[in-house]
């Protein structure tokens, strides 16, 4: 009730602002500048399903920019300094991805240590790695690439609905499927509900834990891939920064940082959101692309704030509190007035 | 009756408990105590807090491992080591703060974990109607879609032990599953428990409101001091026995002399309150304390004393009535406020609200004392050792060395070590809460002394105690509460263990009207 609320606001945001884009440059209204926003977020969107996993079941991944540059590094030199065909490269790439992840996730459910913590010690190590690898930009060059590239489904308007567009949209439907509708789905929102409660009721807390930071890895890496078809190289200093503007996305998609709640489909339209706002400072072409970076933050603080307030109303309007609880706790016997001699 | 512990002739067993002992370094928080439950029976546990209630069902639940006994669940002998064991073996437990997840629909939480799925997508449809079937046997119609939270803390427990009855167990404990409920959710909640004592459900009720033992339960087990008092059929047990069970010491262990009682006028008034009292926490009361006086205040758990002990304080913001030193009216708004006149207040908790277990027991001692003087006039380490040395001395504070951090030490010398912080600020009032409590016997011996020693030199005392024993040997005079306010005062020859009791157990009849 109260996650459809937060994502009805973050679609009405969305529609209210392209709508409001559209006025001042009706150009904006089409398939083709629509095609492209969604071209130019793919690895945004697909890095930010996983993120929203993480989060709603209560904890962080800072290592996933980390991830997609080192992905983008590997990938390349495989493929151009190795000559490893490119399936094999994505595979070999996905696997090592998966065991960093599952390697965090030990650690964090092992360990009993904050998230925060161990991600940013894997975002650390990620991207030293990647720097070990190659400082310098590595173009990829083999024909795959310009094929996967050229090939777009053509849309009425002129739209272009490129491979690594697709991709984000599939693997988007996939992990709402996997979040909404399966057990393990279920057990991600009651790990961020409480995760005493949650190994009360028998569920296996650490594996639990352990694939969720796998997921976010792997999709970290499938975002790798795609950037790198993105960019058609593999750079180690790509992807700086892109764990931030992932939780930016989910938090304005109406997931609960504290974990419990939340919607891939919000989380898309956070993606889109953030597209929408760098769209619209191309569009106006005086702006500074920084400015996103201030619209995005503003944003954030808004939503927030909106979280909070929507949290405390919904608070006030339930039958028995949480604080009344504790209040029970504590003195159990409270009575009317009129029962004291 | 002459063997208290042995199950009613007409009972099967079902959980079987011998000679249970479990200790937290010198303390024995149980020792070799027994519990017989039988099938569909509701079984109340009782006992003051540190009876020894909440390790005994941590023991049987897996929380904690045993020292020694026996756990035998319908004859098979359980050793669960984690709640999950004990859930498997057929025992759940349901906790006055509800462990299920606030943010998933009542049907996931019915079935987490084991909810209905088709080629591994779970078949919300057939989840909810289970579940709407599952709740309607426990007399609710709800809609199960919605988030628990959304429903109230009555919903919320019946919610548990729906889910904890379906994974078949069959002992279910409540562990005070009606504190936080009003009257009419405590009718369903009854009616739910007489149901699945039909179905041949042992139930271990833990509660201290006496009136709902006897509405609810078929026999009671008396727990103090970790040690078992008794187990009785509860239509045959007067509830002044039963009171006598819980709070009461064998005969043969009462030593005690009585402090000399000189006329209370003689003495010095050190503070009066007058119609003192907060709306919802514990009526008006009168009181005057004086120098060189002992003030008991006895009651069962939850019958205001505490409460009583925060509002003297100044721990909590009185809403009526007004507090005097010396024929003028003081304002007691803040603990700070209550230490500025002089009061020192050792709280029931010790480990969460007294001491500070990272700190040394030097650090401990001097806290209250360099907060009376403020950030600007710290004590030099020479003033502090000096304080710290002569009150480990005076009050045998061991190991003697200031220097370890307080949360190494026992019980007993962790209360020796508050009662230094507030001696240091030389005070005019300590107030004590459950000094004794979760003390080994010989440093019992020794705090009761201290406080007798204490009220010599002229302090005011105001002392919580459940045993009604210690009380009696160190109180001139014993205020008697019940359901959150004063009943009596017992004072002079008055001040023994029978008319106390008396007054505890008198007219409980309101109780039972009042919580509706």
């Amino acid at each position: 009730m109260k996650a459809s609320t937060s994502v009805a606001i973050t679609a009405f945001v969305l529609v209210a602002g392209f709508a409001l884009c559209a006025l001042q440059f009706p150009n904006i209204a089409s398939t083709r500048v629509v095609a492209n926003l969604l071209t130019d977020n793919a690895f945004l969107g697909i890095v930010a399903a996983g993120m929203t996993f993480v989060i709603i079941s209560g904890g962080i991944d800072l290592s996933v920019g980390s991830v997609i540059g080192f992905t983008t590094v590997f990938t390349a030199l495989a493929i151009e300094r190795w000559g490893i065909p490119p399936l094999a490269a994505f595979a070999m790439v996905l696997v090592l991805c998966a065991l960093f992840g599952a390697a965090m996730g030990t650690v964090i459910h092992v360990f009993e240590l904050p998230p925060f913590i161990v991600t940013l010690a894997g975002m650390f190590l990620a991207r030293g790695v990647s720097f070990l690898l190659s400082t310098e930009s590595i173009p990829i060059t083999t024909p795959i690439y310009s094929a996967v590239s050229d090939f777009a489904i053509r849309l009425p308007g002129g739209g272009r609905l490129t491979a690594i567009a697709i991709a984000m949209l599939v693997i988007l439907v996939l992990c709402a499927l996997l979040l909404h509708l399966t057990r393990f789905g279920a057990n991600v929102y009651a790990l961020g509900g409480s995760r005493a409660a949650t190994a009360l009721m028998g569920i296996p807390v650490g594996p639990m834990t352990i694939r969720i930071y796998m997921l976010s890895s792997v999709l970290a890496g499938l975002a790798g891939i795609v950037f790198s078809f993105y960019t058609a190289a593999g750079y180690s200093l790509s992807a700086v920064g892109v764990e931030l503007d992932t939780i930016a996305a989910v938090v304005i998609g109406g997931t609960l940082l504290t974990g419990g709640q939340g919607s891939v489909i919000g989380t898309f339209l956070g993606v889109l959101i953030q597209g929408m706002i760098q769209t619209y400072i191309n569009f106006d072409g005086t702006l500074s692309s920084w400015w996103t970076k201030i619209a995005t933050g503003v944003l954030l603080f808004v939503f927030i704030a909106l979280q909070q307030g929507l949290m405390a109303l919904a608070r006030r309007s339930s039958l028995k509190p949480a604080g009344a609880k504790l209040a029970g706790a504590k003195s159990p016997e409270v009575k009317p007035a009129g029962a004291l001699t | 009756m002459s063997d208290p512990s042995a199950p009613p002739a007409t009972r099967p067993s079902l959980l079987d408990i011998r000679g249970l002992s479990k200790s937290f370094g010198t303390l024995k928080a149980l020792d070799g105590v027994d519990f017989t439950l039988g099938e569909g029976e509701i079984h109340a546990l009782l006992g003051e807090n540190g009876a020894g209630k909440s390790t005994l069902i941590k023991v049987v639940t897996g929380v904690f491992a045993r020292d020694a006994g026996t756990v035998r669940l319908a004859g098979r002998e359980i050793a669960p080591r984690s709640a999950k064991d004990a859930v498997d073996a057929g025992i759940a437990t349901v906790y006055q703060e509800v462990n299920l997840l606030p943010n998933l629909s009542v049907a996931q939480n019915l079935f987490l974990g084991r909810q209905p799925t088709r080629f591994g997508v779970v078949r919300e449809g057939e989840m909810k109607r289970r579940a709407r079937a599952l709740l309607f046997d426990y007399g609710l119609d709800i809609d199960v879609g919605a988030p628990l939270s959304s429903y109230s803390v009555a919903v919320q427990h019946i919610t548990a032990i729906a889910r904890a009855v379906d994974l078949s167990a069959r002992v279910l404990i409540l562990d005070e599953p009606t504190a936080s409920l009003d009257r009419h959710e405590v009718e369903i909640l009854f009616s739910v428990m007489r149901k699945l004592a039909e179905r041949g459900i042992g139930i271990v009720f833990v509660s201290h409101f006496l009136d709902q033992v006897y509405e609810i339960c078929d026999r009671v087990t008396v727990l103090r001091n970790g040690r078992l008092i008794g187990a009785r059929d509860i239509a045959d047990l007067p509830r002044i026995d039963l009171i006598r069970m819980m709070l009461g010491r064998e005969l043969a262990e009462t030593t005690h002399e009585r402090a000399a009682s000189q006329p209370d006028t003689a003495r010095e008034v050190c503070v009066s309150f007058k119609g003192f009292g907060k709306q919802g926490y514990v009526a008006p009361f009168d009181l005057e304390l004086r120098r060189g006086e002992v003030v008991g205040l006895a009651g069962l758990l939850g019958s205001g004393r505490t409460e009583t002990a925060r509002l003297v304080f100044g721990a909590e913001r009185a809403d009526s009535g007004e507090a005097k030193i010396g024929g003028k009216a003081i304002r007691l708004n803040s603990p700070r406020d209550g230490a500025g006149f002089g009061f020192g207040y050792c709280p029931e908790e010790r480990k969460t609200e007294g001491i500070v277990a990272d700190l040394t027991v030097r650090e401990n001692i001097v806290l209250a004392l360099q907060a009376r003087r403020g950030l600007h006039r710290p004590l030099s380490r020479r003033e502090q050792d000096e304080i710290a040395m002569r009150y480990i001395r005076m009050l045998d504070i061991r190991p003697p060395d200031p220097e370890r951090p307080i949360g190494l030490l026992s019980g007993g010398n962790q209360q020796k070590a508050l009662l230094a912080r507030w001696l240091a600020t030389s005070p005019k009032l300590l107030v004590l809460d459950e000094p004794t409590r979760g003390i080994d016997v010989g440093a019992h011996a020794e705090i009761i002394r201290l406080v007798r020693e204490l009220c010599e030199q002229g302090l005011a005392l105001l002392v919580i105690s459940s045993e009604l024993d210690e009380i009696v040997t160190y109180s001139n005079r014993v205020v008697v509460l019940r359901d959150r306010a004063h009943v009596e005062e017992l004072k002079g020859d008055a001040v023994e263990v029978s008319s106390i009791l008396a007054a505890i157990a008198a007219d409980t009849a309101p109780a039972h009207e009042a919580a509706s």
